[in-house]
């Protein structure tokens, strides 16, 4: 299979400039096998998660065909399944970052895009799962639903701030917007929090559940501000440091 | 409609009621019972500790086919066993129902500790096939076994001023993992009015599908309100309390907007969360399970001929 070298424009945003740096530094004398590895590597990586994050649907159509048995309540576990799942893959969306900082991997950040649109796949049956299956496309319901039960309102919103992301997630959008694309897809950080809303007020008592999902995802957000504010004490030290260099 | 293992035909097999005596004759012999026990041994207690003999068919029972044993029995909130409906079927065996007693206390004549054996010996058993609609928007059909509240309420000779009748269940964290978190006020409690402990569709129950309730049914006695929703018909009931004020419930101290003292089924007046005018009817297999669609909730969940009397001039809208 030709293999085609991707301009970096294209993926500057996925790729942090370092990465770059370490390819290039692969790239002349090195023996083949080594350069063609990584990226056979991620290509397998990426059909394993796919594969991964393809199980809870399998499984709901394994019991959709019968060949397990659902429990009592079919429609609501199909519900919760694809509901669950979806803030899971989104989660671990938002950890890719973290993570990628933190243990210095960045392949990671090549299976953020396959995460991301898992994830929004998922909370996109959720909704089916409760609009068709669970509603009947009974639109006076959904309407009633959606304007006056807070819950599905923040989910409703929730799932609507995803769509855009799904959307521009192309390399095509992301050349297209630039840097405005980076911007848009901060939507992530209120369509999670809309997320974790949902769920806690979903719950009739036990808020356990919904209080893990809320403090990790208080914690992946946390890491960010901390992060910029790290970045930002460095670059005024920095530009301290070249001013006092000046004057000196 | 749903296929179920267990069909109301084979409730009691004809071989163990035929041979009950031999049973009870057995169970004496390698010392299990004691020798008297035969006579105790009326109606109530089967003597195989697992199917009843002896079940009278209830004549106003629905006309729908039963829900399967698996689902009655594994899909159960019993938060006493965990909130996962599953939780139940997987820890109710950690709770010990043999010995079991039942205190009685405060507005009656005869109050103190009865044992099961005491609470059941005079009441004879009916079998009785009631919609169950929980507030979840879902309902199951369910062949209960028991016999009327009010039977038994009307031994302890409840007094003038027993307005009310409270419920409350086993409390015991050695025995149900998940009292030691505080989902709920413990010990669950619950509370009838006088007039609806003593309805005639108001049901003590022990059993299911002619054997004795699994414990995530709530083993060995609980409540069966069928115009209510489910959370009033309290499980594995330890104590019953007569009083003069309305008394508290569980669900009420959680969330007094979303769970009244009433809670009357009522398709018209929506839970804060969900509507309330249509439920789930549970089971099915395969894809036609997922889209067997939802039916229309009715008034007092179709008993609204037997029960409306009761709540002449309240208002169900406040009080839900």
């Amino acid at each position: 299979m030709p293999r085609r070298h991707e301009p970096h424009a294209g993926v500057a945003h996925e790729m942090p400039p370092h990465e770059g740096a370490q390819q290039a530094g692969s790239r002349p004398g090195a023996s083949p096998s080594f350069r063609i590895l990584p990226r056979d590597r991620i290509a397998l990586l990426k059909v394993v998660v796919a594969a991964g994050c393809l199980v809870p649907f399998a499984i709901v159509f394994a019991k959709g065909a019968a060949l397990i048995p659902f429990g009592a309540n079919p429609v609501e576990e199909v519900l919760h399944s694809m509901g669950k799942t979806g803030l899971n893959l989104l989660w671990i969306t938002l950890a890719i970052t973290p993570l990628r900082k933190l243990t210095k991997q960045n392949w990671l950040l090549r299976l953020r895009r396959m995460l991301g649109l898992f994830s929004f796949f998922y909370l996109m049956l959720h909704f089916l799962t409760y609009a068709v299956l669970d509603r009947g496309l009974d639109f006076g319901s959904l309407v009633v639903d959606v304007t006056e039960r807070p819950y599905i309102t923040a989910g409703m919103l929730g799932l609507v701030l995803l769509i855009p992301l799904a959307i521009t997630s192309t390399k095509g959008w992301q050349r297209r917007l630039g840097r405005r694309w980076t911007k848009l897809h901060r939507l992530i950080y209120p369509a999670a929090v809309l997320g974790a809303v949902h769920f806690w007020w979903q719950v009739k008592a036990d808020i356990r559940e919904p209080l893990v999902y809320a403090v990790l995802l208080g914690v992946l957000l946390g890491y960010r501000v901390v992060d910029a504010q790290l970045r930002a004490r460095r670059r005024r030290e920095a530009a301290a440091t070249v001013a006092a260099g000046r004057s000196a | 409609m749903a296929k179920n293992r267990i069909k109301p035909s084979e409730i009691t097999p004809e071989d163990v009621f035929l041979n009950r005596r031999q049973i009870i004759a057995g169970a004496v012999a390698m010392g299990l019972l004691p020798g008297f026990a035969s006579d105790a041994f009326g109606a109530a207690i089967p003597a195989d500790g697992e199917s009843f003999q002896n079940i009278a068919k209830w004549p106003k029972s629905l006309d729908a086919e039963p829900n399967s044993w698996d689902v009655i029995t594994t899909y159960n909130n019993f938060y006493e066993f965990g909130t996962g409906k599953g939780d139940p079927s997987r820890y109710a065996h950690l709770m010990k129902t043999d010995p079991w007693s039942v205190e009685v206390t405060g507005e009656a004549n005869k109050r103190g500790r009865f044992t099961l054996e005491d609470i059941l010996k005079p009441h004879g058993l009916e079998e009785r096939i009631y919609r169950f609609r929980c507030v979840e928007a879902w309902s199951m059909i369910v062949p209960w076994v028991g016999f009327p509240l009010g039977d038994l309420l009307s031994r302890f000779e409840p007094t003038s001023r027993a307005k009310y009748v409270q419920f409350f269940t086993l409390n015991d964290p050695e025995q149900m993992p998940s009292v030691r978190y505080p989902v709920l006020e413990w010990p669950y409690r619950e509370g009838l009015t006088i007039e609806e402990a003593m309805h005639p569709l108001t049901l003590l129950t022990v059993g299911v599908y002619g054997k004795v309730l699994p414990n995530q049914n709530g083993a060995p006695l609980r409540l069966i309100v069928p115009w209510k929703y489910g959370f009033k018909s309290v499980k594995s009931i330890v104590r019953i309390h007569f009083t003069e004020r309305q008394p508290q419930t569980s669900w009420n101290m959680a969330a007094p907007h979303e769970y009244g003292f009433y809670s009357n089924v009522n398709p018209n007046v929506d839970h804060p969360r969900w509507s309330q005018a249509s439920e789930r009817v549970l089971g099915g297999s395969g894809f036609s399970a997922l889209i067997s669609g939802r039916q229309p909730t009715l008034m007092f969940n179709g008993y609204a001929e037997e029960v409306a009397s009761l709540y002449t001039g309240l208002d169900l809208v406040k009080n839900y």
